[in-house]
């Protein structure tokens, strides 16, 4: 499993977009940072690349690698491995190869210009993101044989998490204006991990705004290192069900 | 000459006769106690109290005359009374250490209280644990300055205001400090005063509570971190100039709260982390000139009841939401403002931006709606939601926008 791992890893880093990504990232973070008057500024600019443009690259890039590495999958599913070992190798070479251009990418520029509670935090979210939506990759690329039908699953699953849950969030709080919500909330942004991940680093951000009945809420449960853990756990919690599920779907699969 | 040397000799002898007596209170004097001597005094008297701690239970000065501490006596109310009760008018008190009144949810007992007097100074005292501070009550023309009044509420029933005005006329309150207490300033009919640089800070409710009081002026103080910030209520002709609010939290807190105000003036005062900058219902003819509003929740939230309200020149600099409102009418004009978040452009070079900015957001006004809300914010959908209602405007309050909004903000 090891060399498997070791072979995806240095092909990956190897690989001409995971480098343009990184230095994109690098580039990105050290302009925003630099053109923001404030430290804090800077980190909120890019707290939405956290959340949109990487999950969006993260998923994109590892269906096509998965769908590009078939043959080489189907040449070692041939070999006495386990196929087990042979997804969970892609996986972890996919997510670090992944995470670490996200390291250097934001990571150093964070920790440089930002070195505080929300930068780390800011950190630990973009790392358990894109962690999250490798493995969402490999659920949408297990799924459809169909290399076009799988990028637009995962390119749709990726819009989903970014932009239609909300939208029916903002439907449901209309439609059940009349009831006590907050609660719902909470277990509502569970179900996201980009919601999750938001609101993580707002609650150490952003104080002022937050500070409605809802924001006290989420304050109470998430604001403290109880709360902190439980987010960490859920977020975790997705990266395991997520793979977990697509392993049983690729374990099952006829190649 | 000889007539003007008896002239001379006979206001010497005249002088001499109505010098003002000095009775000195202490241990080691003949009078031990401030009472005895309050009693034995006449008018224009000095009573000068030496160190020590003075237990008398409730003085009551009833003549003019002047009572002043050396190196801070500590006067003693044992939680049981109030301290001085002031009943003639021109009486100073000057440095006292006064401490401990009683408490009591039925009589407003304080630790000086001033019965429709005038010219009373209070001036240099400490205040240590007292239910009220200062009370004035149907007061005229009184000064209190540089007093620090210190106590440790902890439910708003068990605590008084640190300076409670009632009734009263030209008043001025200078360079006091307050925390503690449940209102750090309180005024309730009370005209034509001043207060100028004070402190208030950390008290439970608000820092100056202020109602039916017009044509004041509270001028470079500072409030700061109290439960709900300053309220100033059903008055017309406020002066409100060079104040800094400051750090007001929590969900009913704001920098200034206006309810039923009108004829005032808000002018050079900075806003800084609060809930809500300033909060205005039922507010007409108040002018927001000059005012710096900084990484507050809401810089303004103004209810549809307010009316033909100018808020002008003002730089808003880090708010989360810039203007908040619950109706689509909006009759208050908002022109030469500079927002921070202002995205058009100027192509004459006039500093004048050459479309209109529109303060209020859509998310906000969602917000206003369904609190709940509040945890989409800064999600990629309400941002979404956000431009495109900037391009089509169909939910906020089509008049409510800046139609000279200023490209660099002004210097304050």
């Amino acid at each position: 499993m090891k060399k498997i791992t070791k072979y995806v890893l240095t092909d990956i880093l190897r690989n001409k977009i995971i480098i343009g990504y990184t230095i994109f990232l690098l580039l990105i973070s050290l302009s925003l940072f630099n053109l923001e008057d404030s430290a804090s500024k800077g980190l909120l600019s890019l707290l939405n690349i956290v959340l949109i443009i990487i999950p969006l690259v993260c998923v994109i890039f590892s269906t096509i690698y998965i769908y590009n590495s078939a043959e080489f999958i189907e040449l070692l599913v041939s070999q006495p491995l386990k196929r087990k070992q042979l997804w969970l190798s892609l996986f972890t070479g996919l997510a670090g190869s992944l995470a670490f251009s996200f390291l250097i990418g934001i990571g150093i520029p964070v920790l440089l210009y930002a070195a505080t509670a929300t930068g780390y935090i800011m950190i630990a979210m973009g790392l358990l993101l894109t962690v999250i939506f490798v493995a969402i990759a490999m659920f949408a690329a297990v799924i459809a044989r169909d290399k076009a039908k799988g990028i637009g699953l995962s390119i749709f699953l990726w819009l989903y998490f970014s932009l239609l849950f909300d939208g029916l969030i903002l439907f449901v709080l209309f439609q059940f204006q009349d009831y006590p919500l907050e609660k719902f909330m909470v277990v509502a942004s569970a179900l996201n991990p980009i919601d999750l991940s938001r609101i993580m680093v707002l609650l150490k951000m952003d104080t002022s705004a937050l500070m409605g009945y809802t924001g006290a809420v989420f304050r109470d449960f998430f604001g403290t290192n109880t709360g902190f853990i439980i987010a960490i756990a859920i977020l975790l919690g997705w990266i395991v069900v997520v793979f977990w599920w697509s392993l049983r779907k690729f374990i099952r699969k006829d190649l | 000459m000889k007539k003007l040397i008896y002239i001379f000799a006979g206001l010497m002898m005249t002088g001499f006769t109505s010098f003002a007596r000095i009775i000195k209170v202490g241990k080691q004097q003949q009078v031990r106690s401030i009472s005895q001597a309050i009693s034995l005094a006449s008018a224009g008297d000095t009573i000068w109290v030496e160190n020590g701690t003075y237990r008398e239970k409730n003085m009551v000065i009833n003549k003019p005359v002047v009572l002043l501490g050396i190196n801070y006596p500590v006067l003693d109310g044992e939680h049981q009374y109030e301290i001085i009760s002031v009943k003639a008018n021109n009486v100073t008190i000057k440095g006292f250490r006064i401490e401990n009144t009683g408490v009591s949810s039925l009589e407003d007992i304080a630790a000086i209280k001033i019965y429709s007097c005038s010219n009373v100074t209070v001036s240099g005292n400490i205040f240590k644990d007292t239910f009220f501070g200062i009370y004035s009550q149907s007061s005229v023309n009184c000064l209190f300055e540089n007093n620090k009044l210190t106590a440790s509420a902890k439910t708003e029933q068990a605590s008084g205001n640190g300076i409670h005005c009632w009734k009263s006329d030209s008043l001025r309150i200078i360079g006091n400090t307050i925390t503690g207490h449940r209102d750090g300033i309180y005024f309730e009919f009370v005209t034509n005063s001043v207060i100028w640089r004070n402190d208030s800070h950390n008290n439970m409710r608000y820092g100056l509570h202020f109602m039916f009081s017009n044509n004041d002026a509270y001028i470079s103080n500072i409030f700061r971190n109290n439960g709900a910030g300053v309220s100033v209520m059903f008055t017309h002709g406020v002066k409100m100039f060079n104040n800094y609010f400051e750090e007001n939290w929590g969900d009913a807190s704001y920098g200034i709260f206006l309810k039923e105000i009108s004829d005032s003036y808000i002018i050079g005062n900075k806003f800084l982390r609060n809930t809500s900058g300033i909060f205005m219902e039922g507010a007409s003819r108040v002018r927001v000139e000059k005012n710096e509003f900084k990484d507050n929740g809401w810089a303004m939230k103004i209810q549809a009841s307010s009316t033909d309200n100018v808020i002008t020149r003002n730089n808003f600099l880090g708010n989360t939401f810039d203007v908040g409102t619950n109706g689509t009418l909006v009759m208050n004009s908002f022109d030469h403002n500079y927002w921070d978040k202002y995205e058009g452009y100027d192509l004459n070079r006039d500093n004048t931006g050459d479309i209109p900015y529109r303060p209020v957001s859509l998310y906000s006004m969602i917000v206003e709606k369904n609190p709940s809300a509040m945890m989409l914010y800064r999600s990629f959908m309400t941002s979404l939601l956000d431009k495109s209602e900037k391009i089509l405007p169909t939910l906020t309050p089509e008049n409510l926008k800046d139609n000279y909004p200023l490209m660099k903000p002004l210097a304050l």
